[in-house]
């Protein structure tokens, strides 16, 4: 039995991309995503056309307990197979090709959102994701977590805060040109050196602002791919994994969750070189320093070097091997669960060519990579292919 | 949705295990989870280092005041480097994990999985009633202060109307479930009442009695599920996983016929296409119908098509449901006998077929041999159904 390149995406679909949505709920962002999705993927009806249906959220950011209560209305899938995963997007893609390989599924549909402007609490609510007798009553921005880690990170490797402020530039020039990024801009590195810090050595420039977003996928097995699809890409290889949720037992520094994740991915998509063997890289920057960390994570950089590889414009949107062409999040904004489908979703455009703006030429494979954010060490991994094996 | 004939991989489960069900244990949840956890390896006769990835199910975050609670709760599943999963469909979970277990290992992407359910709803101050304050829409429903048992109320009495079904025979199911309980090593209340004693207890909603309710309780399960390969290597008694359903209705439960649950009847069509089973009622040995309140057990042996509608209390009363009965519904004693930690008390069900098929159920062992069970669990607004049908190999 051949694990290879059975599941493609056939459809995408979004709404929103922007840092308040007034004029929509997260029930219709969720719709007009789907439309567009089910449009995209050949005109499909979802009440007749779809076998199971992915959502991937948490309910504190909704503000609403049992909140997956509310989607199978907007996604055509009301007494159909509809569940959640609390988690990020890339573990719903995950969920969904696992159901496509059983061999009972032909088409399953992933749908993420983030009405973030709805929040007021945001870092209180976070604060709730600690532990609950050790940590989460500590008197502190749940940042603080990020400044310890990018300190150790930066004491070790030899990274200084001229190469987050270079990831920072990198990104928001990306983003300038992306017509769905939010908060892309022309700045020089020493003027994001001079950004006012949040907490040390992380500025308003190193962290990742929100967006409200709602990204729909659909995905088919190959069959049905073939003949729904002019352009499928395929899933190769998909990976996730959480460390601990222990911060004060984690490997600070080394992002031991995306490097499972990756292994996991890499083997499943049988890749055994990832630097040679992938074109371009979205990797989850909702920190500046996590992308050098992810990056090695996922060997594409060799341990303590990516700052290097950065410095030499490796990394660039015409370099050899282009990370965050689009912008990142922190070019574009991140979406809280919606995350790694916003990622998926720049991979997958760039993969179809239809990267407007952005476009990388001759990009045959993407890794796309997300984290969980502040407080976790959870992250997932996909490996995405124009090309069929 | 297709045959099982295309699938790829046979799936087992080989290990259970089963917290004490309690109102506030000390333990913290990922305690909870790891002793039931734990108790599923040994019983399979495996090690934390032999799973491959773990799934986890657990309601609302609220209940235990922890955001992302799968997160928190990856440590104590046993889940710390590996592919960890949470998913969720509110009440449905319980058993909805399991499924998500059996996709996990039928892809092919893994060998060993855990499936791990905990829930604790007793820290919920001042009850844990007030979570569901929240699961309202928040425009339309949440300004009036609804509560669950208002809308269980009104479904209840609307069931009893259309059915023409008497408050007595609703009780019949809350005295067979309780004392089925009292058998069981991990129940919180198991009891020898009397239908009298249902009758004259507090009225809360009309028609809704203290003693139609299940309690709050804090508790874990877990099983351990597994390719064909391995349990044919690690036992001679795999229970199989032959059918998966679930469905989920429209949020807007107003508009919906709440005399009979649809959803589940279209989860248990899907689970029973699967398995290949053209008549449940025959077919189904021994069955673990949710029954948060006595009148579910009844609405959902009728969703599930193990009785025709509306005569679900006809059963009860002739006490086919009766472990010795022709149809043995919740021998374990149920929710309203074990308890009702929402995700581990689905989970427990799954844990009692798996018993009941290997003839390991002690005391609750029912009286006729047993070949195919059935576990279904019920959640979210009142609108998803989730069912697996399992197997003695």
């Amino acid at each position: 039995m051949s694990l290879l390149s059975d599941v493609a995406i056939i459809g995408v679909g979004w709404y929103g991309f922007s840092p308040v949505t007034l004029e929509a709920s997260f029930r219709e962002m969720a719709f007009e995503a789907a439309v567009s999705a089910y449009e995209d993927a050949g005109d499909l009806d979802p009440r007749k056309d779809i076998d199971a249906f992915v959502t991937c959220e948490e309910d504190y950011w909704a503000g609403i307990s049992i909140t997956d209560e509310f989607m199978p209305d907007q996604l055509g899938g009301v007494l159909k197979p509809v569940y959640t995963v609390a988690g990020d997007g890339l573990q719903g893609i995950a969920s969904a090709y696992m159901k496509i390989k059983t061999g009972l599924f032909d088409t399953v549909v992933v749908e993420a959102h983030s009405k973030a402007s709805d929040i007021l609490t945001f870092h209180e609510i976070m604060n709730f994701g600690f532990d609950p007798l050790y940590t989460s009553h500590i008197d502190a921005h749940p940042y603080y977590l990020a400044g310890l880690e990018a300190n150790y990170y930066m004491l070790t490797s030899g990274v200084g805060r001229e190469h987050l402020a270079m990831i920072v530039e990198k990104n928001k020039r990306n983003a300038i040109t992306n017509p769905l990024a939010s908060y892309g801009s022309k700045l020089s590195v020493d003027e994001i050196l001079e950004a006012k810090y949040v907490v040390y050595p992380l500025s308003v420039m190193d962290i990742a602002p929100l967006i409200d977003v709602a990204i729909v996928f659909v995905l088919a097995t190959k069959d049905k791919a073939k003949k729904l699809s002019d352009n499928p890409i395929w899933i190769e290889g998909v990976g996730w994994a959480t460390e601990t949720n222990y911060i004060e037992t984690r490997n600070f520094g080394e992002a031991l969750y995306a490097r499972i994740a990756a292994d996991m991915a890499y083997r499943l998509a049988g890749i055994e070189d990832p630097k040679k063997q992938i074109d371009l890289a979205e990797i989850d920057d909702k920190f500046s320093y996590k992308e050098l960390m992810h990056v090695e994570a996922l060997k594409l950089s060799n341990r303590y070097s990516s700052h290097l590889d950065l410095e030499r414009g490796e990394f660039n949107r015409n370099g050899p091997l282009p990370v965050n062409p689009g912008g990142g999040f922190i070019g574009i904004g991140h979406g809280l669960e919606a995350g790694g489908l916003i990622k998926l979703l720049e991979a997958t455009l760039q993969l179809r060519g239809e990267a407007v703006g952005r476009q990388v030429k001759g990009v045959k494979r993407c890794v796309v990579q997300s984290w969980r954010d502040i407080p976790t060490a959870t992250g997932a991994v996909v490996v995405l292919s124009n090309e069929e094996v | 949705m297709k045959m099982n004939i295309n699938l790829k991989n046979r799936v087992a489960i080989v290990g259970a295990g089963l917290t004490l069900f309690r109102r506030r244990l000390k333990e913290t949840p990922k305690e909870l989870a790891w002793a039931a956890a734990k108790m599923a390896l040994e019983s399979a006769g495996l090690e934390l280092s032999d799973v491959d990835a773990v799934v986890i199910g657990t309601a609302p975050d609220a209940f235990d005041g922890i955001h992302m609670k799968g997160e928190y709760l990856a440590d104590g599943s046993g889940g710390t480097g590996k592919p960890v999963m949470r998913v969720y469909v509110g009440g449905g979970t319980g058993v909805f994990t399991p499924i998500a277990g059996w996709w996990h290992v039928a892809s092919g992407l893994f060998d060993v999985v855990l499936a791990v359910a905990e829930e604790k709803m007793s820290p919920a101050m001042p009850h844990p009633q007030s979570v569901f304050a929240h699961i309202w829409d928040p425009i339309i429903e949440r300004p009036i202060g609804p509560n669950l048992i208002w809308i269980f109320a009104l479904e209840m009495h609307r069931y009893m109307y259309k059915y023409n079904i008497k408050k007595e025979d609703i009780a019949r199911v809350s005295v067979k479930n309780k004392r089925n309980a009292l058998d069981h090593p991990a129940a919180q209340l198991g009891a020898k009442i009397t239908v009298e004693d249902v009758l004259n207890s507090e009225m809360l909603v009309y028609p809704v009695q203290r003693l139609d309710i299940s309690p709050v309780s804090d508790g874990a399960a877990a099983v351990v599920m597994v390719s064909e390969h391995i349990a044919r290597r690690i036992t001679d008694s795999p229970v199989w996983v032959e059918g998966v359903g679930w469905s989920l209705d429209t949020v807007h439960w107003t508009g919906r016929d709440l005399a009979y649950p649809k959803y589940v009847e279209c989860a248990a069509r899907m689970a029973y296409k699967m398995a290949g089973i053209t008549n449940p009622a025959r077919e189904i040995d021994v069955a673990e119908v949710y029954d948060p309140f006595d009148y579910k057990e009844l609405h959902h042996m009728e969703g599930l098509m193990l009785a025709r509608k509306g005569e679900a209390p006809i059963l009860t009363r002739e006490g086919i449901t009766e472990r010795d009965g022709d149809l043995p519904i919740n021998p374990s004693g149920g929710l309203l006998g074990v308890g009702n930690p929402i995700a581990a008390a689905g989970m427990m069900k799954v844990t009692e077929i798996y018993w009941q098929l290997r003839g390991e159920a002690g005391k609750r062992q029912v009286k006729k041999p047993v070949y195919t069970g059935l576990a279904q669990a019920w959640g979210d607004l009142m609108q998803v159904g989730t069912v697996i049908v399992l197997r003695a190999g």
